[in-house]
């Protein structure tokens, strides 16, 4: 016999309110812990896809969108913007580099996009097949693009306006495969990249009197290129372009030199995300929210639940008391009582929380990314489990302190 | 066994027992008798370190109830005094013989199946040891509390109107199973009572006199 036995003899003896305030527990505690992996998760990845990059510089528009856009690969672009103002900018001393980006078409829901090879080294992303283009409508695959469409080296594909599925094709310009990438983890897993040239050479096939639809496939207005004097050869354009800083000075004074003095808009990704998440935060915060009342709707049914249990237990107190159990025993039988409770209802929603991040792909395709998050431990889980164990103690407090004060000879000689 | 001087409790103004001299040696059987309402019930209390006396010194095997503290009282009581209260009480969540674990758990001695099987097996409900408390007779119920009072060998077994609730045949059997069992201990035993059918069955009493304020009498018999 001992005080775990004796408590467990009395959660079998009710074991439905006993499995009503776990459960509600463990619901509170899956709530806030999932909110928890995802959104760390989510951050993290937000962080990792943005490293490295200082600013992206595009059309004038919404500085988030073009993070959107240039980084994440979750929006349309604004517009274009000249190759010449690029290159100007590429020339700025404070630049140590520039990853110029032209979208606009797509592969089966898949963004290509027309870069540089400095592009893929970026993203630090190897070759796992193949090699790197060299000539025009050469193309390279991200893992996931070559995963999800069966394409493989040598294979042909035409791309297709806009940036979803579902725009006319560009049958007469196919690209062909020349390479797959490794995965990486990060968004250009989901890219198909191949030579600026290429988008060039596809939009000048394709539209001999201007740019229709390109970059606009959500109902956007036109490209603002205007057709050269010539009619034919317009000037080049790519869509935004990623800045590295040569010097973190260049933070204080080339996003504001920029705005001013060019015809891009430039936007920091860090300040950007950071802006982003704060509009998204208010979400997780109302879940969290949720979830603490969740975890206080527990304490309240685990404080009634044991108060009830007190007064058919006080007979029981007190003969344990007349058994030798001193009052601190009492409490303790009590408190361990609630704390294993508590204990059980932490480890169902911690197993919970970190079963359904795991698994979320299932459910959510599109967050099947961030199930990674459900392998790590993160440091504020020790802050739930200390809030559910002090909700499991709080419960106790009342109870336990009347058994403490429980006349036990007149508890006897009542009953 | 023990002995209590001068013992007078009271409940607020009223004293509800009076005791000038008391004295039990070591191994005695006695009936503690009185009318309902006398005090008894407070005076096993007294002696099992439950309650203490408003005046009066109790010593119970050499130790001075008074000089202990809380928490020592409570060790004292589990390895010292058996107690058979009138409604038992037995522990519902656990089964017979977990009953008698408790007991030696809450005491501090080691858990002790052995004894536990060979005690149950010696008041007759060896069978019942998996039954728990709602599954068996007042009888057997009173077998087991009366086991559980012994499991530890206490120096004093402290019994409240045991054959309360029990037909002749039944009262008779339980005080000879609760003699039988302090006699194979060596414990000391005291029967609170007001049975008339009791005093024959033990050899020495001690009478409380009734209480001397009507009006605790009138509230405790309503």
């Amino acid at each position: 016999m001992n005080v775990l036995r004796l408590a467990f003899a009395y959660v079998k003896r009710r074991p439905l309110t006993t499995a009503f305030n776990v459960a509600l527990l463990a619901l509170g505690v899956a709530t806030i812990t999932l909110v928890l992996l995802l959104s760390r998760e989510l951050e993290q990845r937000l962080a990792r896809e943005a490293t490295g990059i200082d600013l992206v510089v595009g059309a004038k528009g919404s500085p988030l969108q073009l993070v959107l856009a240039g980084i994440y690969h979750a929006d349309v672009p604004p517009g274009n913007v000249p190759l010449a103002a690029v290159e100007e900018l590429a020339r700025h001393p404070l630049v140590r580099q520039v990853i110029p980006m032209a979208l606009g078409d797509s592969y089966r829901g898949f963004r290509i996009v027309g870069t540089v090879p400095a592009f893929a080294a970026h993203y630090e992303a190897a070759l796992a097949q193949g090699r790197a283009w060299t000539a025009p409508m050469e193309a390279i695959l991200g893992s996931d693009v070559a995963k999800a469409t069966g394409l493989t080296v040598g294979a042909a594909f035409a791309g297709s306006h806009g940036l979803a599925e579902g725009g006319g094709d560009h049958d007469a310009m196919p690209y062909r495969v020349v390479g797959v990438l490794a995965p990486t983890g990060r968004a250009v897993d989901r890219l198909v990249l191949t030579g600026i040239e290429s988008v060039w050479q596809v939009h000048a096939h394709a539209d001999p009197d201007g740019d229709r639809d390109h970059d606009a496939p959500a109902g956007r207005t036109p490209s603002p290129a205007p057709p050269s004097a010539a009619g034919t050869a317009r000037p080049r354009e790519v869509t935004l372009a990623l800045v590295k800083y040569a010097s973190p000075v260049a933070a204080a004074s080339l996003p504001r030199a920029i705005n001013a003095e060019t015809v891009l808009q430039a936007a920091s990704p860090a300040y950007e995300s950071a802006r982003l998440f704060t509009v998204f935060g208010v979400g997780t915060d109302v879940v969290r929210g949720f979830a603490l009342l969740l975890i206080v709707a527990s304490v309240f049914g685990l404080f009634v639940a044991l108060t009830q249990a007190l007064d058919e237990r006080r007979y029981d107190l007190a003969i344990m008391r007349a058994l030798g159990a001193s009052r601190g025993r009492i409490v303790a039988v009590l408190l361990i009582e609630s704390v294993l409770l508590a204990a059980s209802g932490l480890l169902l929603g911690l197993v919970l929380a970190h079963g359904l991040a795991a698994s979320i792909g299932i459910w959510l395709p599109a967050a099947a990314p961030l199930a990674q998050g459900a392998r790590a431990w993160q440091p504020e889980e020790w802050g739930i489990v200390a809030l559910a164990l002090c909700a499991g103690i709080l419960a106790t407090l009342i109870p336990a302190w009347r058994a403490y004060r429980q006349d036990v000879a007149a508890t006897l000689a009542d009953g | 066994m023990f002995s209590l001087t001068g013992i007078a409790h009271r409940y607020g103004a009223t004293t509800a027992l009076r005791v000038d001299a008391w004295r039990v040696g070591t191994g005695e059987h006695w009936l503690l008798a009185g009318a309902s309402g006398s005090g008894k019930t407070t005076l096993l209390h007294i002696l099992a370190a439950l309650t203490t006396p408003t005046a009066g010194t109790v010593v119970v095997g050499g130790t001075d109830l008074g000089g202990l503290s809380g928490t020592a009282r409570d060790r004292w009581r589990g390895r010292n005094v058996g107690l058979v209260p009138q409604r038992l009480h037995l522990v519902g969540a656990l089964d017979v013989a977990d009953n008698l674990r408790l007991a030696q758990y809450l005491a501090g001695l080691p858990d002790n199946p052995g004894r536990v099987r060979s005690l149950l097996e010696s008041v007759g409900v060896a069978d019942l040891a998996r039954r728990f408390p709602r599954e068996l007779s007042q009888g057997q119920a009173q077998r087991v509390a009366v086991a559980r009072a012994v499991v530890n060998r206490p120096a004093l077994v402290l019994a409240d109107e045991p054959t309360a609730n029990l037909d002749d045949a039944h009262a008779a059997a339980a005080l000879d199973l609760m003699r039988a069992q302090c006699l194979a201990s060596g414990a000391a035993l005291v029967v609170a009572s007001h049975d008339a059918r009791v005093r024959p069955l033990l050899p020495q009493a001690y009478a409380l006199p009734p209480r001397p304020d009507p009006g605790d009498i009138r509230r405790t018999s309503a």
